[in-house]
């Protein structure tokens, strides 16, 4: 569905320049839910832009649907659903209004595509009369979407839909998507939240401007290939620290209420818990634990 | 169509519920008219004025007596010496004297010629100005009736050059001025404000990647402020005549159109700002200083044109107020018709042609 | 003392509560999350307490000082940092600290002295004279944050300061919060990222303008018997019945 072979991007700074997107290729299945993770600045929003037609690559090319990103967009335009990371309807424009002038400009109506959007649409429609400007988070990002799929397109590039919005919201989203990616739409999401990776069929780990990895999300822990543990203590604020002096220890950050420990082999739980003894931290508890996206982005970002 | 009559919609939703700045589009005009009109207006009203009279024939006698007659002017008594005059100046507040030659009624009566000398108090030069120009115009307007009973016509100097303006009204030079003001500010500087706003909030992104011709998006965001600015216009012309007493003497229709022409050219050159501008401030300096600053400055309605140094006088022949500006003082004030003002109106086009080419060339169908 | 405290606190917009008579109480040195979903009342909350935003009604003190007539104070005895607001970019590091704290009114050696103890710290030195615009979101956040501290406050508030960083520097960033709260500075800090609740003292979790829950991570996951500060947050933000910001 979505080709993309050697795309790159640089933008002048200065006397030299900065590459945004370094030489990527991927695929994307028809039907895939591809999730691009990485922080701000990665690079996600230019790759993003030059996917939806609104940015020149400076090298390589994309075709989505057999459309040339470049030479194609006209037709490309009608076939893309697309939302900018920033919020981007008219603040001053009440939901329905909103909804009704996208659907006009890309030559359809409410109810022509309806049946498309009526899930998402029936949780913000008691507030139809409300200014997009009012909305909270969660609802803007909900009214963004059912702009982008009034005129039913075949891809939906999705620029960090769930960026500064809570916890909540963010989970209705994923299932929002969860349930467009059962219609058939092909998406591509990017996201700097960890934790959302899992929800995606495959995944791509990306930070200044390159592809960590490619993989899906299980596959991606599979190949973390080290010992992982995860370690408990009375001072957490300096267990990681200490962690980290360990000689059988790789690398150790902190992951919420744990402190985990990438072990340079496998089997020297008691190794650390005796060295930590000794350093003298009390209520010591050491146990294995399976690695998350985010130790894997955390190991690869570590040459 | 229907697309860019959903936008047009879209527009008018976009202006009407921002009240605050539709009631500064809407009441500008008004407000600058009556500050023009009636605050800054330069009328003076019953000046002093002394006269030496050394002559003292019938000629003299019927020229103070007049100048005594009109709403400007009140006689203050006759000096003996040009020291008198000077020193009336500085302690009674004097603000114009009239200064015959001893034979005044002679040299008309002869040489059909004579000279009045206005002496005015040009510490401020404005309202010395405007006196003088009042005065010569009673002594014209004193000249023109009697030469209409006399055997042979004659001349008194100076002559004055208030041709169209008999009555000396100030508002004959704003009326216009103020249009050509509004007109600039309401359609360069929104127009290029409200497309860059769409760029800083996202929604031109979503926009280009939509099907719309991005044409049609820019033209869309025209219409609205080509119809507040007719608004403007008829609410200027309507002031004007029913609060300021300035009549239209030309055809009404083709002010109308010779305004939609200034008005295409004005939006052009805010699509052009837009094309060129990412920030909303940027797009609003542009417009101050680019557009509005010359508008005032150089159209002719401030400061006359034929003063300025040479180098400016050029300048203001790029500027399109300055043609829109004598086009609304011929029509309005001369009342000459398409035949008089094809020149100005042919510039404009041109002006409006190459503006339009120029931001649809630079338009962008992408980001960066 | 305690550093802050808010009894049945409450702002009212119209006829809307957005924040719903709200008591808590800050330990001094504490690292005290603040969260809450999107229109929970987080910020309005957060606005009263920085003496930016007067109370409808309650009582609150902020490091000793009442939110209803000691606001100026108030503000000396605080740093704040926000995600988006928080140096500016087209002056170099250094500036940005000299501004900063000359608004405070801190002497010039002070300044002078602690400025080359910050860069050293932050491995800053030789970037000291680059504009901040040019420096990689991550070393921007950690510097606003350090700027946040220079006056020597008994209390930063911080405003989402992780949002969009990368797991390394959010972590590294947690490391100078660590050594702040080490230092004797309470930190009041709201996220969207849960796994950061965990590195808190204590949570409490604002739902429809009310504190909802309030206690250690640990005591929080052992009430609400979930694995872990996600759960929680989200069998309580489920419960809000209201919407809107």
């Amino acid at each position: 569905m979505i080709s993309v072979r050697n795309i790159s991007k640089k933008y002048p700074v200065g006397k030299g320049e900065l590459t945004a997107v370094n030489q990527l290729s991927f695929d994307v299945a028809p039907g895939e839910l591809f999730g691009i993770i990485g922080p701000d600045g990665a690079g996600k929003t230019s790759l993003f832009r030059m996917l939806a037609t609104l940015l020149l690559p400076d090298g390589g090319e994309a075709l989505i649907g057999g459309c040339h990103v470049v030479k194609d967009y006209k037709q490309l335009r009608k076939k893309l659903g697309y939302m900018p990371g920033r919020f981007s309807l008219y603040q001053d424009l009440t939901v329905e209004e909103n909804l009704r002038f996208f659907a006009t400009i890309f030559h359809t109506s409410i109810d022509e595509n309806y049946g498309l959007i009526r899930d998402i649409y029936e949780q913000i429609k008691p507030f139809k009369d409300r200014r997009a400007g009012k909305l909270s988070g969660g609802m803007k990002q909900k009214l963004a979407l059912c702009c982008a799929l009034i005129h039913r397109p075949t891809v939906l590039l999705l620029d960090e839909p769930t960026t500064g919005v809570d916890a909540v919201s963010r989970v209705e989203f994923w299932q929002m998507l969860q349930g467009l990616k059962s219609g058939g739409i092909t998406i591509i999401v990017s996201t700097p939240y960890m934790d959302e990776a899992s929800l995606c069929d495959r995944i791509a780990l990306m930070q200044q401007g390159n592809f960590l990895t490619t993989g899906t999300p299980d596959g991606i822990k599979a190949a973390f290939a080290k010992p992982l543990l995860a370690v408990k203590a009375d001072r957490m604020h300096q267990l990681v620290n200490a962690v980290r002096e360990a000689p059988v220890v790789e690398d150790s950050y902190a992951f919420g209420e744990w402190a985990h420990a990438v072990m340079r082999e496998e089997g020297h739980d008691r190794e650390l818990e005796s060295f930590l003894s000794a350093k003298g931290f009390r209520q010591v508890v050491v146990q294995q634990t399976e690695p998350t996206v985010e130790d894997c982005f955390l190991k690869l970002m570590r040459p | 169509m229907k697309q860019f009559k959903a936008f047009v919609r879209k527009e008018f939703y976009h202006i009407l519920r921002d009240r605050r700045t539709l009631i500064i589009l809407l009441g500008m005009p008004v407000v600058q008219i009556l500050i023009f009109g009636f605050a800054l207006s330069n009328e003076v009203g019953n000046a002093r004025f002394v006269v030496l009279d050394p002559a003292q024939d019938p000629a003299t006698t019927q020229i103070i007596t007049q100048l005594d007659a009109s709403r400007y002017f009140d006689y203050a008594g006759s000096c003996r010496t040009y020291r008198e005059i000077e020193e009336r100046f500085r302690r009674e507040g004097i603000k114009l004297a009239v200064v015959f030659p001893p034979s005044f009624n002679q040299e008309l009566q002869h040489l059909h010629t004579a000279q009045i000398q206005l002496v005015t108090d040009a510490s401020d030069p404005n309202t010395a100005t405007t006196l003088s120009n009042y005065a010569s115009a009673v002594i014209n307007d004193y000249q023109a009736r009697t030469n209409a009973v006399a055997p042979l016509p004659y001349t008194i100097l100076p002559v004055t050059r208030m041709l169209y303006n008999p009555q000396l009204k100030a508002a004959y030079n704003f009326v216009p001025g103020v249009m050509a003001m509004v007109l600039m500010l309401v359609c360069t500087m929104m127009t290029a404000i409200t497309i860059v706003k769409e760029k800083e909030t996202g929604t031109m992104e979503v926009m280009l990647v939509s099907p719309v011709q991005p044409l049609k998006i820019v033209l869309a965001k025209a219409v609205p402020y080509l119809l507040l600015s007719l608004v403007n216009v008829v609410t200027i012309l309507l002031l004007s005549v029913y609060a300021l007493e300035v009549p239209v003497r030309g055809s009404i229709p083709l002010l109308l159109l010779e305004s939609g022409l200034f008005i295409v050219a004005s939006l052009s050159i805010g699509l052009l700002i837009s094309t060129a501008t990412g920030s909303q401030q940027t797009a609003m300096f542009l417009s101050l200083l680019g557009m509005f600053l010359p508008t005032v400055l150089l159209s002719g309605f401030m400061f006359p044109i034929e003063n300025m140094p040479w180098l400016l006088q050029q300048v203001s022949h790029i500027v399109p107020a300055k043609w829109f500006y004598q086009v609304v003082q011929s029509i309005m004030i001369k009342g000459k018709g398409l035949d008089g003002i094809w020149k100005e109106t042919g510039i404009l086009l041109g002006m409006t042609v190459v503006f339009l080419l120029l931001s649809i060339k630079n338009f962008k169908i992408r980001l960066a | 003392m305690k550093m802050i405290t808010a009894k049945n606190l409450s702002k009212v917009f119209g006829g809307f509560k957005a924040v719903d008579a709200i008591s808590f109480e800050v330990e001094p040195g504490e690292i005290f999350g603040f969260l809450g979903a999107n229109g929970a009342g987080k910020t309005t909350a957060m606005r009263m307490l920085c003496g930016l935003s007067r109370p409808s009604s309650g009582e609150a003190t902020v490091a000793g000082f009442d939110v209803y007539r000691q606001q100026e104070q108030i503000k000396r005895a605080i740093g704040y940092m926000s995600q988006k607001f928080s140096l500016y970019d087209d002056l170099t590091i250094t500036e940005n600290i000299r501004f900063y704290a000359g608004i405070y009114g801190k002497p010039g050696r002070f300044i002078k002295e602690k400025t080359s103890a910050l860069l050293r710290e932050l491995h800053l030195e030789t970037e000291a004279d680059k504009r901040v615009g040019s420096l990689p979101l991550g070393w921007k956040q950690k510097l606003a944050f350090s700027v946040a501290i220079f006056h020597e406050p008994q209390l930063v508030f911080l405003d989402e300061p992780t949002g969009g960083v990368d797991p390394i520097t959010r972590r590294e960033f947690w490391n100078l919060i660590y050594a702040a709260a080490e230092k004797g500075i309470t930190v009041f800090v709201t996220t969207h990222y849960m796994d950061e609740a965990e590195y808190c003292n204590r949570v409490s979790i604002m739902v429809d303008g009310r504190i909802e829950a309030l206690d250690t991570p640990a005591g929080l996951k052992q009430h609400y018997s979930a694995a872990s500060m996600n759960d929680v947050f989200l069998q309580l933000a489920r419960k809000a019945t209201r919407s809107a910001d």
